[in-house]
């Protein structure tokens, strides 16, 4: 590593490892080569080979992640820091892109905004994802904030013949930019205070100048902090997650609820964890707060939620706060379970959402849980995904969901936190009170509401079973997505250790203890 | 190191996939076959186990996960010797129940199943050795009974479910974050172990030990259930599958109980000795609760339900008197009630098949008549439910007061009347089934060779442990006296303080 910082008066060209930024320049690549074919005239090749590139880049960009493990290098003279956090994390972005491209791949979102764009659209936001998970920068932080909202907020509204699809779309773009500009705020404040944008700088001039009760630091740090807890849907700053998730497309959804939960968090840990961390005790009793709040308001809000998409959005708050309990530690262990935590818990939201899609395209309920009534003698593949994936949500043993919370708890004993622990487990009781009646639903096997209970047929004239059409109509990509990860979700949580090792060097570069 | 506790842990499940996926009409026999491997294996342990040496052995002991220190450690000794057994007596006469006297409720595979993981779960909590183990066996016996109550269950289910997962996880949640935090505090910023036999050597901080024992506790006594933390009960027995519930109230009752032993007084001796009478209290008010309940409900079901929460009060008592006698005592009722309680499950399902139906014990009555066979075995499992003098249980209850006489006076005295009262609800039940006025809907017929097979084996384990009770006694005085070592020296050490602290002025 050759950068010099002492030639200030003649701005020099700065020094870009382009290995090290390989896997965002395939992603910008992949994002413009899917734009342009999107272009083109035949429609198969709109519909197949666009979805194909998309997957194309992000196994490609999968691939680059790889090959550059292990490595801990500061790109573009400190704007960005490829470090193993960034790596595990854009696995868990790249990861969810794979999958959300298999989701989106027939799905009728896609048809409305042009394949073109809309693979575009998540590669772009995934390149953004990047820039903020990697950046140490105040500055670079911005850009990459809000590289990431922009086409998130266009993929929501992607479905332009859709009231509910506009409507979230809408409110996504009111909230997130409010969410923007205070957190732009804040990144003002700080600047104002410690008069350098690097995040070690910050640290540096905190210590230096004795800053960690400083008025106008601490304000900084509490916009920042306010900002961040939108964009992650935090409660109490969460009203637009339940809104946003019912009326986005639900790949798009799918895609929101991993690869952005990932990114914030990737964020919200650098900026905290290394630029203020030394005014940690003025911030932490603040941050214990809204992962109690979150956690509460999570799991008492997924309570009764017929739909589907919302109670997934409710649980998606839910899983931030367990989450949040890892990174108030502020504990190399901590880190290492957000990581564990996220890469585990994917596994069963993701496979959870294909089959809500599948049901979506099979039925006329959409996304109502009612649509799985009868899934278990219906559809059984798709009948065992569900059950796995919502076991593994509430964090049933031998699921990887528990393997996680189980660090999440390890880390929470180990930093003398453990009551913070023992709130985790209780709330995550409540939650069996939204997720196992979607298990009961599927196996009850009870009759279907207008359908005559002694002989099992549609009361309606007709009493055509739709079953097998139906069954067509999903796609098997769908199926073979939940399958597969339903699988890794057992194989994980009998054997978690692969993952554990894949994290255990999640806090390399932020040198916490 | 041996294989053989990874066999018998692993054969049931094996069992239930194979069940799965051959042919459904083969699902119950494999599932039979499964359950009598185990049996046959717990009975070749049972010879098998050198008792003259004790201790833990057939030891299996490999690194689980290691970042965080968790091994897949198995082991038999005095304390779950037995219960191994029972546990196998009970699925086997579960499995029997299902081949033989079920119509076909559907899906046999699932059912099979599901029961061989059930079975699966339990072996692996009284098997394991680590700590972390422990508990996520404990937890992971909850998933297959909660879908053979949603499958097969009565109507109420889906709300009776709920409430039984709600009630125990909040134990057992809460448990494992104890049993994490415990770990970690023993390892002090060093590499955790959660083996038993290592977090013994280390005993932890006053405060700690209080709140992780507590945890535990609350875990052990929501699972049994006790009084008053059986709200779960009522609802769950009633709506549970006759072969699930069988397994249900017989065994994992039983797990708790042996938590006790096996985790919470090794590990954490001085709560176990600062919250003694607590606990006895919550042991002494489920016996006269539950007698008290047993007492007025209507329905047979309900009897059985609430005569367990006095039974596991008493074993409660017996391990918490702190006492040798006390917990051998415990131990073998254990076994005793879990035999009993099994087959009177099924006597139940019996009755209700002569009563029209229904299992309320006001429509039933004058059964007697039409089967004095099937009267005799009932009134075997009555007198044994009851500790008359003679069975195995007399003598358990016996123990258990005798432990309780001489560590805590006061509660023997109150325990002593719960005696009295299980002899009212066993010969209610009884009485109010068999004799009485015929009840309308009463068509009474004679005990069927098919019925017969459930219930006489059981019955046969009940005579050859009231004829030999000692066979079940003897390692338990070697498992208990290890477990209850650690306790009764800080019982010790506080007396001698406090008797100097009397002799000082």
């Amino acid at each position: 590593m050759s950068f010099s910082f002492a030639a200030a008066a003649v701005p020099t060209a700065p020094n870009i490892d382009w290995a090290g930024l390989s896997p965002l320049l395939v992603l910008l690549g992949g994002a413009i080569l899917a734009l342009i074919v999107g272009l083109s005239g035949p429609r198969s090749i709109r519909t197949q080979v666009v979805p194909m590139i998309a997957l194309a880049t992000f196994g490609l960009a999968i691939g680059s992640i790889i090959s550059l493990w292990g490595q801990s290098i500061v790109l573009i003279e400190g704007a960005l820091q490829l470090d193993p956090l960034t790596l595990i994390l854009m696995l868990v972005v790249c990861g969810g892109g794979v999958v959300a491209t298999l989701l989106a791949w027939r799905d009728q979102a896609a048809e409305e905004i042009a394949h073109g764009e809309f693979f575009s659209l998540m590669l772009l936001a995934s390149a953004g994802m990047f820039v903020l998970i990697a950046s140490r920068d105040l500055v670079t932080t911005f850009v990459g904030l809000e590289l990431l909202s922009l086409p998130l907020y266009i993929l929501c509204a992607a479905r332009v013949r859709e009231e509910r699809s506009l409507e979230a779309g809408l409110k996504y773009l009111i909230i997130g930019s409010v969410g923007s500009a205070t957190v732009l705020y804040g990144f003002a404040l700080l600047y104002g205070a410690t008069g350098q944008t690097g995040y070690s700088e910050i640290a540096a001039a905190i210590e230096a100048s004795n800053l960690a009760a400083d008025p106008l630091f601490l304000s900084g740090v509490a916009m920042c902090t306010v900002g961040l807890a939108f964009k992650a849907s935090l409660a109490p700053f969460h009203q637009w997650t339940p809104d946003v998730y019912e009326g986005a497309p639900t790949p798009v959804t799918a895609f929101m609820s991993i690869a952005t939960k990932a990114a914030a968090f990737g964020v919200i840990i650098r900026l905290f964890d290394v630029a203020v961390r030394p005014a940690v005790e003025a911030w932490r009793p603040i941050w214990i707060a809204i992962a109690l709040i979150t956690m509460v308001v999570g799991n008492v809000g997924a309570l009764g939620q017929a739909s589907m998409k919302r109670m997934l959005a409710y649980s998606s708050i839910a899983q931030a706060g367990y989450i949040l309990v890892g990174f108030v530690l502020v504990s190399d262990l901590g880190v290492q379970a957000i990581c564990a935590y996220l890469v585990l818990y994917s596994l069963g939201n993701l496979a959870a959402f294909a089959v809500v899609i599948a049901r979506e395209r099979e039925t006329a309920d959409g996304d109502n849980i009612s649509a799985l009534r009868g899934l278990g003698t219906e559809r059984p593949a798709l009948a065992v995904v569900m059950t796995i994936s919502m076991l593994s949500l509430a964090g049933i043993p031998a699921t990887a969901g528990f393997m996680g919370k189980l660090r999440i708890v390890e880390a929470a004993a180990a930093a003398d936190y453990a009551w913070l622990a023992a709130v985790l487990v209780l709330l995550s009781v409540v939650s069996m009170a939204y997720y196992l009646p979607v298990v009961a639903t599927i196996w009850r096997g009870a009759t279907q509401p207008g359908t005559d209970a002694a002989s099992g047929l549609p009361v309606l004239a007709g009493g055509a079973p739709e079953v097998e059409p139906a069954a067509s109509r999903a796609g098997w990509e769908l199926t073979l997505v939940g399958v597969v990860l339903a699988a890794a979700v057992i194989a994980l949580g009998i054997f978690p250790q692969p993952v554990f090792n894949l994290v255990a060097s999640a806090a390399r570069g932020l040198g916490l203890s | 190191m041996t294989i053989h506790l990874s066999i018998i842990l692993w054969l049931p499940a094996a069992a239930g996939l194979l069940a799965l996926l051959l042919p459904a009409r083969l699902a119950r026999w494999i599932s039979l076959l499964g359950a009598l491997l185990v049996l046959a294996y717990a009975i070749a342990l049972l010879a098998d186990y050198d008792r003259a040496a004790g201790g833990l052995q057939y030891v299996t002991d490999d690194l689980w996960i290691s970042s965080l220190g968790i091994h897949y450690a198995l082991g038999v000794s005095g304390l779950n010797l037995v219960l191994l057994a029972t546990t196998a007596v009970i699925f086997t006469a579960s499995a029997i129940w299902t081949l033989v006297d079920e119509p076909d409720n559907g899906k046999p595979g699932v059912y099979a199943l599901l029961m061989g993981l059930a079975q699966t779960a339990v072996l692996g909590a009284f098997l394991a050795q680590d700590l972390v183990l422990f508990v996520i066996f404990f937890d992971l016996m909850l998933v297959p009974f909660y879908f053979l109550i949603v499958i097969w269950g009565g109507p109420d289910r889906t709300s009776a479910v709920l409430k039984l997962f709600i009630y125990t996880l909040v134990g057992s949640l809460l448990m494992l974050v104890g049993a994490i935090t415990a770990g970690v505090m023993v390892a002090n910023g060093g590499e955790p172990n959660f083996l038993i036999s290592e977090l013994a050597k280390t005993p932890l901080g006053s405060t700690a030990q209080g709140w992780i024992f507590l945890a535990f506790a609350l875990a052990f006594l929501i699972k049994m259930p006790s009084f008053p933390f059986h709200g779960w009960m009522p609802d769950g027995y009633s709506n549970m599958p006759i072969g699930v519930l069988a397994v249900f109230t017989a065994i994992l009752s039983k797990v708790a109980a042996y938590g006790f032993l096996q985790v919470a007084l090794p590990l954490f001796p001085d709560a176990a000795v600062r919250y003694q009478e607590l606990i006895m209290i919550v042991a002494v008010a489920s016996i006269l609760y539950g007698s008290a309940m047993a007492f007025t409900v209507d329905s047979a079901r309900l009897v059985l339900g609430y005569s367990s929460i006095a039974q596991l009060g008493f074993i409660v008592l017996g391990i918490f008197a702190l006492d040798g006698r006390g917990a051998d005592g415990a131990l073998l009722q254990a076994t005793n009630h879990a035999i009993v309680a099994g087959a009177l499950i099924f006597v139940v399902a019996m009755l209700a098949r002569r009563s029209g139906g229904s299992e309320k014990l006001s429509e039933m009555g004058g059964i007697a008549k039409g089967a004095p066979a099937f009267a005799a075995v009932f009134l075997v499992f009555s007198f044994a439910l009851l500790a008359m003098p003679g069975t195995a249980n007399f003598v358990a209850e016996f123990m258990i007061l005798l432990g309780t006489f001489e560590s805590k006076m006061a509660f023997a005295f109150i325990a002593a009347i719960g005696v009295a009262l299980a002899a009212f609800y066993a010969l209610r039940l009884y009485i109010s089934a068999m004799h009485h006025r015929v009840g309308e809907k009463v068509k009474s017929f004679e005990l069927t060779p098919r019925e017969a097979l459930v219930l006489v084996p059981l019955l046969l384990v009940v005579i050859a442990l009231a004829l030999y009770p000692q066979f079940a006694l003897g390692p338990a005085q070697d498992g208990t006296s290890k477990a209850l070592i650690a306790a009764q020296q800080v019982e010790a050490a506080g007396s001698e303080t406090s008797m100097a602290t009397e002799a000082t002025p």
